[in-house]
């Protein structure tokens, strides 16, 4: 049987006799907790903000039909020669359309799968944008746009203007800002564009897109899909790209292999186009983690240091307490309940630290060009990271207390009184 | 009249730093209300036996019996719970916690026993400041009162859960004549008024002197 109460005022008495040391051991583990709060809340933030940037842009799964040449050439069905070695140098592929056969069937069998949210027809296309005398090479994307809007966060990186501008205006175009930029256009004003066929065609600009980055930026602009096709003179079944939304990024993989082996199409999944992007995200956690846990584990040291140190100079305490009554356990708990004690200050402080840190830094101001929409530096506020912090002060300063409790646990009183 | 407290052949040796027989065929017991000293040459086994005795040394031979119950042999926790509430001890040296002040030095043992509410154990524990004539102090720090003083504490420490005996290992070792006749007296009331057991070991011939029976030691044996 434990009695709480007194073990408990007998650690508090000796904490408070020993404040200055059981101030810096507790300010130890508020420093390890407080830095592990803000770095990871500030690193995942960033990881996020990379994730939206990046990741959000890339569908879950591409498809499109990649121009390649044709793995069986003729020579190869030809039976006559079969068995022989046939070589063929320098194969070229075919001059194929991009265009993805069926796509209107695909994406209605898409969008009945449970899996997926939605799937977006694209017409893809190079362009020549031409505004008086200089003309510019770059990317035409048509795209339904309030689809987009919604199921990607397209609309987000759309600065000036809006979807509905793009949506509900004939022959518009949304022109990458480093587009508009070097072709000093803005809002309201044409823009000529050439397709690689030799037509050209004016476009009103509704829009100015930013992705971030300015390679995308330089080029890329987004249509409405029946301008796109029209402006390449093609029918209204003619889709080049199928980007695939999933509820589940996880599916992408398995999904994609079986679009590539049904349909004969290329088709790319979010974890292999973004491989090395996660990576990045991988060692920036890894980073976090192990500078908070470097942190935890000084100021877990400073906490068996001065336990250690009060179990020698509360020796004869230790002693007298054995001798009147008290159990090796009892004791043991004194010295325990003092580690606990400062790890749950030191934690809870080091949480109130760490996210006032984490407030100050979501509110300094973060203004970039690359980032339109973001002002302040990005902070996740997640309520894991502050359970995870708590309980990791706890184990800590749990683990730092055992060994020298355990030490005191065994003292053997009549050792101690003997002694004097 | 019944016996408290009876050893039965005990032996014990320290193996460190050589093999040494400290403790040699000691049998004796003491009785209820009886107030025994405990005399010998400095050297002789006195703060061994004592030790033994109070349950603190488990490691010895022979039977250890409190109330007729035989104490050798039991696990530690149960030990710990015997000295709790059977057994007051009062060391030569005023072993208090410092930190703590004279009240809740005396209230430690209880609040350990719990059988009482924190109010009650608080009266009972100046009852037994005021027996000893110390209540004034009771809210000092342990660390800020006098010798003797810490001595009357730690008695009143050793009374508070009534137990049914107290040892004392050269209690008024470190007293002047006028204290360590003050603690006597306080001893003599105790046996005589509650009945209670005393053993107390002393270098003190008229303190000894003084108490109902001395128990000679000489060489870890017990002179008849
Ligand atoms: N832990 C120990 N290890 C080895 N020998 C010890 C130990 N403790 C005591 N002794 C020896 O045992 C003998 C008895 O010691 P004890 O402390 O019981 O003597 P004492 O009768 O109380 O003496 P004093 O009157 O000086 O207090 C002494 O010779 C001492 O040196
Ligand atoms: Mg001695």
């Amino acid at each position: 049987m434990i009695q709480r109460s007194v073990i408990m005022s007998i650690a508090k008495t000796h904490l408070l006799s020993k404040l200055k040391q059981t101030i810096i051991a507790a300010l130890g583990v508020t420093f390890g907790i407080g830095s592990y709060i803000t770095l990871v809340s500030f690193m995942t933030g960033l990881n996020n903000m990379l994730d939206d940037l990046i990741l959000n842009q890339t569908p879950h799964i591409h498809i499109y039909n990649e121009i390649q040449p044709s793995k069986q050439q003729p020579v190869d069905i030809y039976e006559a020669l079969s068995g022989s070695l046939n070589m063929v140098r320098s194969i070229k592929p075919k001059q194929t359309q991009k265009k993805i056969h069926n796509a209107q069937p695909l994406i209605d069998l898409l969008e009945k799968d449970p899996r997926v949210r939605g799937a977006l027809p694209q017409v893809k296309t190079q362009i020549f944008y031409i505004a008086g005398p200089i003309d510019l090479g770059g990317n035409l994307t048509g795209v339904n746009i309030l689809q987009e809007a919604e199921l990607s966060n397209l609309g987000d990186y759309i600065v000036e203007g809006s979807p509905q501008d793009l949506e509900n205006t004939a022959n518009a175009i949304i022109l990458g800002s480093g587009v508009a930029e070097k072709m000093s256009l803005e809002i309201g004003e044409r823009v000529q564009v050439n397709t690689v066929q030799g037509e050209l065609f004016p476009l009103k600009v509704v829009g100015i897109y930013q992705s971030g980055i300015s390679d995308i930026d330089n080029i890329q602009s987004y249509t409405n899909l029946k301008t796109a096709q029209k402006i390449l003179g093609q029918p209204e079944n003619y889709i080049t790209d199928i980007n695939v939304k999933l509820y589940d990024t996880d599916d992408a993989v398995g999904l994609a292999k079986k679009i590539e082996e049904q349909y004969g199409l290329r088709a790319v999944d979010v974890q292999t186009a973004n491989a090395q992007f996660e990576t990045g995200n991988t060692v920036r956690n890894l980073i976090s983690y192990s500078v908070s846990v470097t942190l935890l584990l000084v100021a877990g040291f400073g906490i068996y240091n001065i336990l250690n140190m009060l179990i020698y100079e509360k020796m004869n305490d230790i002693a007298i307490l054995k001798a009147t009554g008290f159990t090796g356990r009892d004791v043991q708990w004194v010295f325990m309940s003092q580690a606990l004690i400062i790890g749950i200050i030191g934690g809870v402080t080091g949480l109130l630290v760490g996210y006032l840190l984490s407030v100050v830094i979501s509110n300094t101001p973060f203004e970039t060009e690359a980032l339109p929409t973001i002002e302040t530096y990005p902070v996740n506020f997640d309520p894991w990271f502050y359970i995870i912090g708590i309980s990791f002060a706890i184990v800590a300063t749990f683990l730092a207390g055992y060994l020298p409790s355990k030490r005191a646990k065994k003292i053997d009183p009549v050792r101690i009184i003997n002694r004097l | 009249m019944e016996n408290i407290l009876e050893a039965r052949n005990i032996n014990k040796h320290f193996k460190k730093p050589v093999l040494f027989h400290v403790l040699k065929d000691i049998s004796f017991s003491v009785k209820e209300g009886e107030f025994a000293s405990i005399m010998g040459k400095s050297g002789c086994g006195k703060s061994t036996l004592l030790y033994v005795l109070s349950t603190m040394d488990t490691d010895y031979e022979g039977q250890l019996f409190l109330h007729g119950e035989l104490v050798s042999g039991q696990p530690a926790d149960k030990l710990a719970y015997i000295r709790n509430k059977h057994i007051g001890f009062v060391f030569q040296f005023h072993y208090l916690l410092a930190e703590f002040t004279v009240l809740e030095n005396v209230m430690l043992p209880a609040r350990k026993l719990a059988e009482r509410s924190y109010e009650e154990i608080e009266q009972k524990a100046m009852e037994k400041l005021q027996i000893l004539g110390i209540d004034k102090l009771a809210l000092k720090k342990a660390s800020q009162i006098s010798g003797g003083e810490k001595q009357r504490v730690a008695i009143a420490r050793a009374l508070i859960n009534d137990p049914v005996i107290i040892m004392g290992d050269e209690p008024t070792g470190n007293l002047d004549s006028h204290n360590s006749e003050n603690v006597f007296n306080i001893f003599r009331e105790l046996s005589d008024e509650q009945g209670l057991s005393l053993l107390i070991v002393t270098h003190d011939q008229d303190f000894a002197d003084k108490t109902d029976r001395i128990i000679q030691m000489e060489d870890g044996r017990i002179l008849a």
